[in-house]
């Protein structure tokens, strides 16, 4: 996800850059500037009905499976998260593949990050840990190992330090 | 018809933009030296970069909202009588405030990001004393009095010019037929601003002196969730009212170059109601993890994040290459830097944008992605914005080193945003002290992108506040 992200906004930024270049360049010429009005309404007009013919199916595909807990899953494992100034409490820390699992997610003072990162520290999931309120956030590990969490949202002069560990295990496996 | 600007309301506009000069070099200078810690290439205590953080993050916000306030009352009051007290007021008040928010961060070690994330103002985890956040948060409240004061005479002035914030927005003419000519750009803008920003300093008001109390007598307390939302409405609308204060000099002084006035055509009244709308509603998109939100208001972040980018991209960003294709225009800096911001504001949209979508924000929220997209559009955007404006009310088209400056500040800016974007790309989180080993290279080249983005800036305030006696007594 975050690939193309990155792959989105830069050939938009690019194209945008090249609007703007060669408009600078060709900006010394003189030209009628109702002439050049009238072209610039059929391109914005254009770019209007692009933009919208393209965002209606980009809005309802990425609105089609949201990172929202509609209902509690029978089978989940549940992982209870307490985020407090500077580290995690999380019970239990060892969690198996396959089987969906929901992070119930608070803290116990200022409000923090729950952000669980994979072996090669890509970001794979996140929620608010607050004060007086649990998130339920779900995700389903699909591969064995050690993943890291941090913290993500600034909690204090430890911010950075807030640091702790998950083991995922095979299903079926010790 | 348009007034002229008198010499006292001149020199306080020069005071507002030599205090923003001066305090954006030392507050770009504190963000330097955070990219340098991140990257290794330095060694601070985290207190010390985490106050550098706060002090970066709301002196940039302030000093964004002065540029923006200096520019719009500038411009505004060619077409309606506003009061130099009240805008000099405003500047008083702010720069009380300032040294309120400099001695809670750097005497009382208060470090609460300038987000002041309720209730963390009250959970230092040892770093300050509560007295230090209240004078901070207090700070903060004053600044916000004297913008709501400027607001109100901005409004009060217009009223009386217009009769209504409807007609100031052009809506007879958008749609009730009317064959009137329409307000002028400037009126627009500012009429729009004046009504997200009030909203937005009255929330920001609340949930201030919400903390303070909640500082000085803890069982008093709000919904911690409650206290975000509004934190976030008065954050989002704020900075956002900056580059819309700020466009102004864009309108205004661009055609000075082109010789086409831009007007007020019913695409450009339409796109500025939809902001007024978009601005106030939109900022739920900063709320996107918060699962405990209604997920209909985090459906409607996501779609009103990326209905505001239709009025910035198809009307303002169109408009100026519209305006610029072909005019003949000769690139002075005023022109130059005005050119580059509207790019700015732009491209700075597309990664917000993308941003806003609720499964990206997923891995991306508080990552140095966001960083990245809203320093493309304050560093790319409004200070660009803030320099043209201080070129062309000097009277300076500049020279080599103007230009040489320009191309250091478009590379280094380029840059250092993209540096910022790609460590999104890689899952770095923002506003962290210390950096694994692995994020330092992103982290180094950043910190050199963003001192040559600071060499070029430093060239354009020196310019400014050479000519500043001068333009004074004119």
């Amino acid at each position: 996800m975050q690939d193309l992200a990155w792959a989105i906004s830069l050939w938009l930024m690019a194209l945008l850059a090249i609007a703007f270049v060669y408009v600078a360049v060709k900006s010394g010429d003189k030209a009628d500037a109702a002439e050049v009005m009238s072209t610039a309404g059929k391109i914005r007009t254009a770019l209007f009905w692009i933009i919208l013919v393209a965002g209606v199916p980009i809005t309802m595909v990425t609105l089609t499976d949201l990172p929202y807990a509609a209902q509690s899953d029978a089978t989940a494992q549940i992982v209870k998260v307490e985020g407090s100034q500077f580290s995690w409490d999380i019970s239990p820390t060892r969690i198996v593949t396959g089987q969906p699992v929901e992070f119930h997610v608070t803290a116990a003072d200022a409000t923090h990050g729950f952000a669980v990162y994979d072996d090669t520290m890509t970001l794979l999931t996140q929620t608010q840990a607050m004060p007086e309120y649990t998130n339920i956030l779900k995700y389903t590990f699909a591969k064995a190992g050690t993943y890291k969490v941090l913290c993500l949202e600034y909690c204090g002069s430890g911010h950075h330090v807030m640091s702790e560990e998950i083991t995922v295990v095979a299903a079926g496996g010790n | 018809m348009e007034n002229v600007i008198s010499k006292g309301a001149k020199q306080s506009v020069l005071g507002y933009l030599a205090t923003a000069g001066v305090v954006l070099l030392l507050l770009m200078v504190f963000g330097l030296v955070m990219r340098t810690v991140q990257a290794g290439g330095a060694e601070i205590p985290a207190e010390i970069f985490y106050q550098l953080m706060t002090a970066h993050g709301i002196g940039m916000v302030g000093i964004a909202g002065i540029c923006g306030a200096a520019i719009m009352w500038y411009f505004l009051g060619h077409y309606v009588k506003l009061s130099t007290p009240v805008f000099l007021l405003n500047m008083v008040l702010f720069l009380i405030g300032v040294v309120m928010i400099l001695g809670a961060i750097f005497i009382g070690g208060f470090a609460g990001a300038w987000t002041f994330l309720y209730p963390l103002p009250a959970y230092s985890g040892g770093a300050w004393e509560p007295g230090a956040a209240v004078v901070h948060l207090s700070g903060v409240l004053l600044i916000g009095v004297g913008f709501l004061l400027f607001h109100l005479d901005t409004g009060w002035a217009i009223l009386k010019q217009y009769g209504s914030l409807g007609k100031a927005l052009g809506w007879p003419q958008l749609f009730g037929g009317s064959t009137e000519e329409a307000p002028p750009p400037t009126v627009v803008a500012a009429t729009m601003v004046l009504i997200v920003n009030v909203l937005g300093l009255l929330a920001g008001a609340t949930i201030l002196v919400i903390s303070i109390v909640n500082l000085l007598v803890p069982e008093f307390g709000i919904d911690p969730l409650l206290g975000k939302n509004m934190i976030f409405f008065f954050g989002h609308v704020f900075i956002n009212a900056t580059i819309y204060m700020s466009v102004i000099a864009v309108y205004e002084i661009l055609p000075r170059y082109t010789g086409r006035p831009w007007k007020s055509t019913k695409p450009f009244l339409l796109a500025w109601t939809c902001s007024t709308l978009f601005v106030v509603i939109v900022y739920p998109h900063h709320l996107l993890m918060d699962i405990n939100m209604p997920t209909w208001l985090a459906v409607m972040g996501q779609v009103i994040s990326y209905l505001s980018g239709l009025p910035i991209l198809v009307v303002t960003a169109v408009g100026a290459l519209t305006y610029v294709h072909r005019s003949g225009l000769k690139w002075g800096m005023p022109a130059s830097l005005l050119f580059l911001a509207v790019f700015g504001w732009a491209a700075g949209v597309i990664p917000a944008i993308v941003d806003g979508t609720i499964v990206v924000n997923l891995v991306l929220h508080n990552t140095q992605w966001v960083p990245g997209h809203f320093h493309t559009y304050l560093l790319l955007g409004v200070v660009p914005m803030a320099m043209g404006f201080m070129y062309f009310i000097t009277n300076n088209d500049g020279g080599g080193l103007d230009r040489a400056a320009l191309w250091a500040f478009i590379v280094g800016g380029l840059g250092f945003v993209f540096t910022f974007l790609w460590a999104g790309r890689e899952s770095v989180p923002r506003r962290f002290a210390e950096h694994q080993s692995e994020w330092m290279d992103v982290d180094a080249l950043g910190a050199i992108f963003a001192a040559l983005a600071i060499l070029g800036v430093v060239v354009f305030a020196v310019r400014f506040l050479s000519r500043l006696g001068q333009t004074a007594k004119a």
